[in-house]
């Protein structure tokens, strides 16, 4: 039985026809059919946080979806961001401020810590931390990564205010 | 774990959704709607589901506004939806204020108000918010349409009135009047946790004194319910500590608490005393 769909992903703005069951979830697809392995996969049920993309703008877990789901919207993983040669704030900042240890969650979190911004840029200091216990790291502690959370927001708020001024 | 096979469909208008549902339920056709509980249990295989019913692509159940006094809440509206007021008034502070208690800022992107209640896991808050201002279901079947009133809706753990090839279309909750207070309170071992019990309470006041109160307790049985033996305690009494602690004495004493890993029966029925009284208190500020 072959009920395999064809469908295309558009991950970082590039196009991937892929051919899926039904059952194959968007993480999946994401490192197997696309070959995107910078998005990692933790506990396969919705709580880590480790698979954390963006689909359509909206921070959500790629193991809660699936990939047919995920045809024709905006994906956005990890690879996206920066490259080694030149990160982006958010990748500086978690470098600067030792928001990794392992680094098998910091995908995620940069995923999540990217969408969040992006959608509700002034979020005060209490509502981070709430978002941040949205996503699993045993290494760190999180005080590391709600430090270098909070700098990006700020020069983030900084760049926007001398924007406006 | 991978979820099982399962067939999957992807109708367009809530008219193809509901004849896929009422020729594939007897083959365990499930509706997807924000996945965050039903992918889970698929990737654990507790469900396999033979087909699945994506209701994602139907842009009518992603409506949201309020109608003839009640807030009208389609199948595909999700939690974030609510994170902000969607009405002016009470009623858009309140679920506004709840909605920060559900899972977490990632789930709360996909996952739906209205897969919450016809989930009915006996921790969910939307469940007891329905619950406790009489929200109404409207179930869709080839049949056609039926409206069951909350108290009529649950009837265990993650056990509904919906029959099998039933698709809830839409949630009404009456809007609340402009000098409702309300207060919630949850108790939960981790942030985004499930709740081991909580408290939603509503009342308005009448020169001081206590006027159409609602206790709602959820989290502690089979399904949330209102407490009519508090809410009594409360009508036409003043406004203050010894009315709430009374109040919160009774619907300790009146719910049958779950046992499970997290909590004896002691133990809930002490958590329900405080989150019932810390409601009521903040409700009166």
């Amino acid at each position: 039985m072959s009920d395999k769909r064809d469908i295309t992903l558009t991950v970082n703005n590039r196009s991937y026809s892929i051919r899926v069951e039904p059952r194959r979830t968007l993480v999946d697809a994401i490192r197997e059919d696309c070959g995107q392995t910078g998005t990692h996969i933790g506990c396969e049920h919705g709580v880590c946080g480790a698979c954390t993309v963006l689909v359509d703008g909206a921070p959500v877990r790629a193991c809660l979806m699936f990939a047919v789901q995920a045809a024709n919207k905006e994906i956005r993983t990890v690879e996206g961001l920066g490259s080694v040669d030149n990160l982006n704030p958010l990748q500086r900042a978690f470098m600067e401020h030792h928001a990794l240890q392992c680094g098998f969650c910091t995908p995620g979190f940069l995923m999540l810590v990217t969408g969040v911004l992006e959608r509700e840029p002034d979020i005060g200091d209490d509502e981070l931390i709430d978002v941040l216990a949205s996503n699993l790291c045993r290494c760190t502690g999180y005080q590391n990564i709600i430090k270098a959370v909070r700098a990006v927001a700020h020069d983030m708020r900084q760049a926007r205010s001398n924007a406006s001024a | 774990m991978k979820p099982a096979r399962f067939e999957y469909h992807a109708p367009t208008s809530v008219d193809e959704a509901v004849q896929l549902l009422g020729s594939l339920a007897a083959e365990d056709g499930r509706i997807l709607a924000g996945g965050q509980s039903l992918v889970p249990t698929m990737a654990f295989r507790l469900a396999k589901p033979g087909h699945l019913i994506d209701i994602n692509a139907i842009a009518t159940l992603g409506q949201i506004g309020s109608k003839d006094g009640a807030l009208e809440i389609g199948a595909c509206v999700r939690h974030a939806a609510f994170h902000r007021p969607v009405v002016a008034g009470p009623l858009g502070q309140l679920m506004s204020t709840v909605v920060r208690h559900i899972a977490h800022y990632p789930i709360r992107q996909r996952g739906t108000f209205c897969g919450s209640l016809a989930h009915a896991d006996p921790a969910s808050e939307w469940c007891l918010v329905a619950v406790t201002l009489g929200a109404q279901m409207i179930a869709l079947s080839t049949r056609g349409a039926r409206t069951i009133a909350a108290e009529d809706y649950f009837t265990g753990i993650m056990t509904t009135a919906l029959a099998e090839d039933e698709l809830l279309s839409q949630v009404r909750i009456p809007l609340l009047a402009p000098d409702t207070r309300f207060g919630f309170r949850e108790f939960s071992r981790r942030a985004g946790d499930y709740a081991i019990a909580m408290a939603l309470v509503t009342f308005r006041l009448d020169g001081g004194t206590i006027v159409e109160p609602r206790v709602g307790i959820g989290g502690a049985e089979a399904n949330p319910r209102r407490i009519p033996e508090a809410e009594a305690a409360l009508v036409g009494k003043p406004a203050e500590l010894t009315t709430f602690r009374a109040a919160a004495e009774i619907a300790a004493e009146v719910v049958e608490p779950m046992e499970d890993m997290q909590a004896d029966a002691i133990y809930r029925r002490d958590l329900v005393r405080a989150m019932t009284r810390r409601a009521l208190e903040q409700a009166a500020q």
